[in-house]
């Protein structure tokens, strides 16, 4: 699958935890006529909110637009957008591959290179998880694809900002300067 | 203080001062109309619930105050989701109720269930489901607050019968807390000073002011604004009033019937100040070649609009009222430190082409009875503050066309959603308002036979409302255009003079029903409507169906290809 980020933008909605605001958000999109190419919800650390972490198809519309229309969501507490090299991105995949007795240790090999675990094995095949960032994913599913993949299911990205740090240098600039 | 959910639902909505509200009950509901006898509001009983809901927003209107409107569940809810849709679309603040099926039976497709929330979500500002009768303080509290704050809007709250019926502990939140609602009304104190050094350099600038202004009750700070930079106004169909039409900086409305001087202004622009206006495509035309030398300031309450047609030089998020004061401020200060451009030669323009091409139509004293003529003697014999409430379509053109809109929250209209058949509930929700002025909704024949019923409820509940048809047996927008742009094929669009018989159709209805054909009998008609104010009056004007709309810009088109009347031609040809 490509996944060029160009075309891409994730937001990280924080929203409350009440019944019905997933179709809200949801029906925002689609009537708005802006396209989801991904969505991930859970509940947070605090059971009030959830997070949303949406992957906006950004062709469809200007990022401008839909985080406006999104904010104007009454259940919408905060939207951050997360630009790939200020954010943590990880995604998680299961797939069931065919590995017969032919294949099954070079399934594994690929397995261990990409630090996948194997959750089944059956008489045919074998099912991995793999979490990772979706570049990585996406290199694994190549690589298994001539195997013959029986089923494969993604679960779209979650991301965080990445925390700040000072770089050390800065900090001895500013302590000189104080 | 135990109460049942109905009886709290009730006394919130008096928390709220609601005096009034648009109804009609229903299985759901009944729980909710049993208390509202003993209540201090006044139910108005409707004959169809859309008829409520677009008395609400007549009502919402006229004073701004949030409208009240409360149906059944099923088809009850869905009758209103015309009116909430049309008051997303214009910003109306009202307030729906909606009865549900008991909450224990929701999903079960029960009588009369329908997902009331789910239809009406991408129409309301915000709508609740109701699950516990403890939280309906708190729920309508919030509805109000939602409704009437911001960028106002109609929200929707929906009561399962079985919490209506369950005893909750009364209490009356004294604040509000949404943390996810927090409307920004303050404009930014460095933009509102860069928007006053762009006025303090424009040669040519247009004050394009919106439905916003009446929204943030800025009617006032607006004329100090144009007075002091001596920019021309023009007033978009929401906003007719919003700047009296006799102030000699008021050019009238704009857009796709707007007139020559007020379109073309903008065109020329070397600045718009879009105050509460959204760039609407029935003002722009083709947006690439709208107002193409302008800068632009964009003024409004919903950052949303900002950037979503015509990316602002500068934006500014904020109420209007409290903006234009601070502009006003910055202007002044702008004025102290530099010399204001001269205008003369832009109002030499402007007055240049409202000679040049002014609005036209001729009365032929024994020809057929033309529209505009109707509308001309209407205004020329009602008072100054009369309410004008109209429907939508060539009568709605003509009317803001024609019409000295001298006062705001004057012009009542279906501007963004264009709803046929909003006029007659409107003008009776206006009138409920402000009983005290007269009220008259110029409408279409077309849009009349949608909702005539409501005068039903206007006789029963003497209401005086005044209707003017101006019946010309046609779908006349519809007609236009077939008439322009589909080479005279006629597609379904005639309706017959007589089929119904309006007079007749009136006085069953409990009002005075009276026919025009004659210019000579307009005026006299009018005058006798204007005697009665004991019950709903009906004047069925018979005009002339050959009649037009113009100026127009063709839908799509660009502004600079306006269509004038055949009487005046084309500026450069066409």
């Amino acid at each position: 699958m490509a996944n060029g980020d160009a075309q891409h933008h994730i937001l990280s909605v924080l929203v409350e935890n009440k019944f019905g605001v997933l179709s809200r958000v949801a029906g925002l999109f689609s009537r708005r006529g802006y396209n989801i190419f991904s969505l991930a919800v859970s509940p947070t650390e605090d059971e009030r909110f959830s997070r949303m972490t949406v992957v906006v198809d950004a062709e469809t519309a200007p990022l401008e637009q839909v985080t406006k229309q999104l904010n104007k969501l009454i259940p919408v507490i905060k939207i951050t957008e997360l630009a790939a090299s200020d954010a943590v991105e990880r995604e998680l995949m299961l797939t069931t591959v065919r590995a017969g007795s032919e294949s099954r240790s070079q399934v594994t090999e690929l397995a261990a290179i990409f630090e996948a675990k194997i959750v089944d094995v059956g008489y045919e095949a074998m099912t991995l998880m793999i979490a990772g960032t979706p570049d990585k994913l996406d290199a694994i599913t190549d690589l298994l694809t001539p195997f013959g993949i029986v089923e494969l299911q993604r679960t779209g990205r979650i991301a965080l900002s990445k925390l700040a740090r000072q770089p050390t240098k800065l900090r001895a600039v500013r302590d000189r300067e104080a | 203080m135990k109460l049942t959910g109905a009886q709290a639902l009730i006394k919130s909505l008096e928390m709220e001062g609601t005096e009034v509200m648009f109804g009609l009950p229903g299985g759901a509901i009944l729980p909710v109309y049993d208390p509202l006898i003993d209540s201090s509001i006044r139910h108005i009983l409707v004959r169809h619930e859309q008829g409520a809901g677009h008395m609400a927003e007549g009502f919402a209107h006229a004073t701004g105050r949030p409208g009240v409107a409360m149906v059944t569940s099923g088809p009850a809810a869905t009758n209103i989701v015309t009116p909430l849709c049309d008051a997303y679309m214009d910003s109306v603040p009202i307030v729906v109720i909606t009865g549900q099926v008991p909450y224990t039976v929701i999903g079960t497709d029960a009588f009369q269930e329908c997902d009331t929330v789910g239809i009406t979500m991408p129409v309301t500002k915000h709508n609740w489901l109701v699950t516990d009768p403890q939280d309906i303080p708190r729920i309508v509290r919030e509805a109000f607050h939602v409704a009437t704050t911001g960028r106002p809007g109609p929200v929707l709250v929906d009561v399962p019968k079985d919490v209506s019926n369950q005893m909750m502990d009364w209490y009356w939140p004294d604040s509000v807390d949404m943390p996810g609602y927090k409307p920004n009304v303050k404009g930014h104190p460095k933009q509102i000073k860069d928007a006053a050094r762009l006025m303090a350099e424009a040669e040519r600038p247009v004050i394009y002011a919106g439905g916003g202004i009446l929204k943030a009750r800025a009617a006032d700070a607006l004329r100090q604004l144009a007075e002091l930079i001596g920019a021309p106004v023009v007033t978009t169909l929401m906003a007719r009033g919003a700047f009296p039409d006799d102030h000699p900086q008021c050019l009238g409305m704009p857009g796709m019937h707007g007139n020559y001087t007020s379109v073309t202004s903008m065109q020329k622009a070397d600045l718009l100040i879009a105050l509460g206006s959204r760039f609407d495509d029935r003002v722009t035309g083709k947006v690439g070649s709208f107002a193409p030398g302008a800068k632009v300031i964009h003024v409004d309450i919903d950052p949303a609009e900002l950037g979503k047609v015509r990316r602002p030089d500068v934006p500014i998020v904020g109420d209007c009222r409290l903006v234009i004061q601070e502009l006003v401020k910055a202007v002044e200060s702008e004025k102290h430190k530099r010399d204001w451009p001269d205008l003369d030669p832009w109002w030499h323009q402007l007055r240049e082409w409202q000679e040049r091409y002014p609005l036209h139509y001729e009365q032929l004293e024994d020809g057929p009875l033309k529209p505009q003529f109707c509308i001309d003697m209407l205004r020329d014999h009602t008072p100054d503050d009369t309410i004008v409430v109209a429907g939508v379509g060539q009568h709605q053109m003509w009317t803001s066309q024609r019409w000295k809109f001298n006062h705001p929250y004057t012009y009542v209209n279906s501007g963004g959603l264009g709803t046929m058949g909003f006029a007659v509930p409107a003008s009776i929700g206006a009138k409920v308002g402000m009983p005290d002025r007269m009220v008259w909704a110029i409408d279409g024949d077309g849009c009349f036979q949608m909702t005539a019923q409501e005068l039903v409820t206007a006789s029963a509940e003497r209401i005086p409302v005044k209707i003017g048809i101006l019946n010309n047996a046609y779908l006349g927008m519809v007609r236009q255009w077939q008439e322009l742009f589909y080479e005279e094929r006629y597609s379904e669009v005639y309706l017959s003079p007589d089929l119904p018989d309006y007079v007749k159709w009136a006085e069953a209805m409990g009002c005075v029903g009276f026919r025009v054909d004659t210019p000579e009998d307009v005026e006299p008609t009018i005058e006798k409507a204007n005697s009665i104010d004991d019950r709903p009056v009906v004047v069925d004007f018979r005009v002339d169906y050959k009649e037009k709309v113009y100026p127009m810009v063709p839908a799509g088109g660009s502004n600079d290809d306006i269509i004038l009347d055949p009487a005046h031609d084309k500026p450069g040809g066409r």
